[in-house]
Parts: structure tokens; C-alpha cells; sequence
């Protein structure tokens, strides 16, 4: 990710049957939406291991997202329950390592949602904008080894 | 195969309880095993010697040299280089040198925040003009003093020098120090190789894997509550999580032989994370969530129940990072304004 300071990281988890297919739907829709977020696909939303999430903040990331399918329409049934959990309980981890909750955000899309998508993610993209730069790419210098 | 027949041992500590020393002697009576094929030429505990006599020695003369505790201050960052440069072999000796550990918990706070409230704010301090310490001092006569620089943070051994080995645990256990005797001999004798650099000289499994009280394959854990282990006795047969009371034991590696679950204690973490993941912290937080009881009412939770749901689990922080947030992902808390 960029080390850039004008430009924004934000980087968007949409699960494959249905933020990713309301995701596409805003796009095909031709709705506005920022150029400052990137997306990544995981088959559900329960693949979104906090790991990869620290990772991204670790690396630079301002603002994260993970977006799947409303709760009770899981395409593995019961994936979605999972992530609520693991990412409330994340959400409490990040708070404690310092970073502004608003930084991590949790929303269910459905396929036909585009207009929800992309009102989302309008409004995603400008919290984390009156936010600026995360502090953790600041900390980047980790002392050289030898 | 070492060039002699006898090698030689020195042991440092860093940032540190001392506690790693203290489990040296933990070899107890195969501490004699040891001695046969090492001679120990420098340990401040153990041997009275100077910090001028690992200096005089010469680069490279000291095969195996243990280093235990943190990088704390620039005197800890300073003699780590000094035993880099003397030693052949350099091991990380304990969760301290090799994540961290308990010093590392310090990265929750800054220097200047420990700085006021241990000379400042602190009940029976008396320090109205607000005097730090200072790394120089002269005195009138021309008389220099110095102190180290305390760090704004702590870090790990292999964050300020090259770490050949590490042995994690705090402190590294009986069993453990059984297998480095094993290798240490063989290596000496000619029999065995030593292993790929930069290993971790225990399991590569989880502590769960090992673990006596492990359900079994196909059992699933689901718990509604978090319980304390101070407000529970637990039950000295069953799988502390099922009893609801946190374990480390699904992220910590295995190797230690498990004398916390023998004394019917949950696993802390202090082996730190399996080679397998990025963070020990964010493995926990995945296996903790995954236990959490979905019920039959899911749909009629709102995320605010959820939040509170999950709110049970106090100080995540501290609980999953206890003796590796130097090592973890976000290494620090850092201020978001």
C-alpha cells in the first residue's frame, strides 16, 4: 500500500454471493462513487481472519470494511454469524491498540443492494477522510536487525 | 560439529526478571551434563565477572550465548551487539528476547507517559520541578555520569540484532531445556546437526494438539459466558473453554509439556504463536469468536447485542497479546485523533 500522505487506503472485504454482487450492481448502475477504496473478494465474510485486517493496518491501510450477506441469508448458512462476532470482538482490540472505531466498519449488503453500496461507501470513504492517515503509518519504523 | 571438544556458554539478560537464569538452574541435576560439554565463561548471576571481561574477550570466542529479556533501554540494545559480536551462535532465551514478553506489555504506553506518572504522579513521589532522569551528568569536578536512554517502546531481540535460535516460554521449562541439553550434546559430540536458522526450538503444533484435556476431533465447544479463573474452580479433567474460562491454548505453540494445564491452570500464551501465523492476538481472537454460542434467536440480535455479547471478554488486549505485543502486527498502541 502507499505510503503516500494525500492518498488514501481504504480497503473494502465484500464476500462473493452478495456485497460483491451489490457491489457490482452499483457499479453497473453507474452510481458515484470515491475512487479511493479498494476491494477484495472473499468467497464469504467469515474468510476475513482479523489477522488479514491488522495486517492491513499494520501496512498502511486508514479505514477497513467488511461487507456480506444480511444476517440469515449466509450462502454457507451460517458464515455470517461468525464474522459479527469475531469482528465486534476485533472492533474492541482495535480501540484498545488506539485506533478511532470509525476506522473499521461492519455492514451486511445483499446482491441487489447497489444503492446501499454505494451510499456505504460515500459515506465510508468520507469519515476516514476527516479522519487523514492512520497513525500506524507513522509507526512504520521497526529498528534494522545486525 | 564444533572445532573443540568443549564449547563455551555465556548468558546476558536484557530487560528481564532474571527468572530465565533461575530456570538455567531449573536443568537441575542435568545441569552436570551440560557442564561436561560447556564451560560457562560469563553469567553475571551465576559467576562473579564484570561486564569488562565479555568485552576483552575476543569476536566470535564464545560458542552459544544466551541473551533473556527485552530490549528496554540502550544499554540492553548495547550489550545485545556486544554478545552478537562475541558469540558464534545467539539464542533468544525466553518469551522476553524472543516476543517480548511481560516488558513488552509496556508498548500499551509511551515513554513519556511512564515517565510522568513514576516521577510525577505516583503517590509517595516528591518532585515538584519535575526532574527526569538524564542520560549525562556532570559534577563540578568534571566528573561524568551517565545513565542508559530508556526507549520510547520495547522490542524483541531480533529486532536490534541478528537472533540465530529462540527458545520461547516464561521461563523456558524443564522439558525444554532437556531438548537444547540433547542438542547441545549431540552437536558437540558430532552426532547431530543443529537445526535451519532462525527455528524455534519447540513444537510446531498448537498446545490444544497436545493438550490431556483436548475433547477430540469432532467435538464442537460452544460457550455463552466468559468465566474468571478467579471466581471458578475449574474442573481438573475438562477443556478450560468449554468450562467458558480462557485459554490461550488454540494460538500458543506447543513444547512446554503443559505444566500450567497439569496445575489446573489455563494456558497464558507465553510460547507466543505457531510459524503458521502473523499474530498470536489475532488467532486467539478468531477461535475465542468462533466459540461463542450462536443460538437459536440469532436472527433477533442486533449488532449492538452482539457488542455487548462479546464486551465479556475484558482487556483483549492484554489477554491475547500478554507476552507478544512487541511481535505482534501493530507491535504498539499509537493515538488516533
Amino acid at each position: 500500500m502507499s505510503n503516500n500522505d494525500d492518498k488514501l487506503n481504504i480497503l473494502v472485504f465484500t464476500c462473493n454471493w452478495c456485497a460483491y454482487a451489490g457491489a457490482d450492481l452499483a457499479g453497473v448502475s453507474r452510481l458515484q462513487m470515491p475512487t479511493e477504496f479498494r476491494q477484495i473478494r472473499t468467497m464469504c465474510s467469515a474468510r476475513v481472519d482479523p489477522e488479514f485486517i491488522l495486517y492491513a493496518f499494520k501496512n498502511g491501510a486508514d479505514g477497513v470494511m467488511v461487507a456480506g450477506c444480511h444476517p440469515g441469508d449466509c450462502h454457507y448458512i451460517g458464515g455470517n454469524y461468525r464474522t459479527r462476532r469475531r469482528m465486534a470482538l476485533l472492533k474492541l482490540l482495535l480501540q484498545q491498540f488506539g485506533l478511532n472505531p470509525k476506522r473499521f466498519r461492519l455492514e451486511w449488503v445483499s446482491a441487489g443492494e447497489g444503492q446501499k453500496f454505494a451510499q456505504v461507501i460515500n459515506e465510508f470513504v468520507n469519515e476516514i477522510k476527516e479522519l487523514g492517515p492512520s497513525p500506524y503509518r507513522k509507526k512504520q519504523e521497526v529498528r534494522d536487525a545486525g | 560439529m564444533p572445532d573443540k571438544k568443549k564449547i563455551t556458554l555465556a548468558l546476558k539478560r536484557g530487560a528481564s526478571c532474571v527468572g530465565c537464569d533461575i530456570a538455567v538452574v531449573n536443568f537441575s541435576e542435568k545441569l552436570f551434563d551440560l557442564i561436561e560439554v560447556a564451560d560457562i565463561v560469563f553469567s553475571p548471576t551465576l559467576l562473579d565477572v564484570k561486564y569488562d571481561d565479555l568485552i576483552k574477550m575476543p569476536d566470535k570466542s564464545i560458542t552459544i550465548g544466551l541473551y533473556h529479556g527485552a530490549v528496554r533501554n540502550s544499554d540492553n540494545e548495547e550489550f545485545a551487539k556486544i554478545m552478537r559480536e562475541k558469540c558464534q551462535i545467539l539464542i533468544a532465551y525466553g518469551a522476553c528476547a524472543h516476543l517480548g514478553g511481560i516488558p513488552g506489555l509496556a508498548n500499551v504506553s509511551n515513554r513519556a507517559k511512564i515517565f510522568e506518572t513514576v516521577y510525577k504522579k505516583t503517590f509517595s513521589t516528591d518532585n515538584p520541578e519535575g526532574i527526569y532522569p538524564q542520560t549525562e551528568w556532570t559534577d563540578e569536578k568534571g566528573h561524568k555520569l551517565t545513565l542508559p536512554e530508556f526507549y520510547d517502546e520495547v522490542y524483541a531481540l531480533d529486532d536490534v540484532v541478528d537472533v540465530d535460535y529462540y527458545v520461547p516460554a516464561c521461563p523456558p521449562t524443564h522439558v525444554m531445556n532437556m531438548q537444547i541439553l540433547n542438542l547441545i550434546k549431540g552437536w558437540v559430540e558430532g552426532k547431530l546437526e543443529l537445526p535451519p536458522k532462525g527455528s524455534v526450538i519447540a513444537e510446531e503444533k498448537t498446545l490444544c494438539d497436545e493438550c490431556p484435556r483436548n475433547p477430540g476431533k469432532g467435538k464442537k465447544i460452544k460457550i455463552d459466558k466468559l468465566r474468571l479463573i478467579t471466581e471458578v474452580e475449574p474442573d481438573p479433567e475438562k477443556c478450560f473453554l468449554e468450562q467458558g474460562i480462557l485459554c490461550l491454548g488454540p494460538a500458543t505453540r506447543a513444547g512446554c509439556g503443559a505444566p500450567c494445564i497439569e496445575a489446573n491452570m489455563p494456558c497464558r500464551g507465553c510460547m507466543g504463536p505457531t510459524s503458521r501465523v502473523m499474530d498470536q492476538g489475532g488467532s486467539m481472537l478468531s477461535a475465542l469468536a468462533s466459540i461463542f454460542g450462536v443460538s437459536e434467536n440469532e436472527l433477533e440480535l442486533s449488532e449492538e447485542d452482539i457488542e455487548k455479547f462479546v464486551s465479556q471478554m475484558k482487556d483483549p488486549l492484554g489477554c491475547f497479546y500478554r507476552f507478544s505485543l512487541p511481535k505482534s502486527l501493530l507491535r504498539r498502541v499509537v493515538q488516533d485523533e
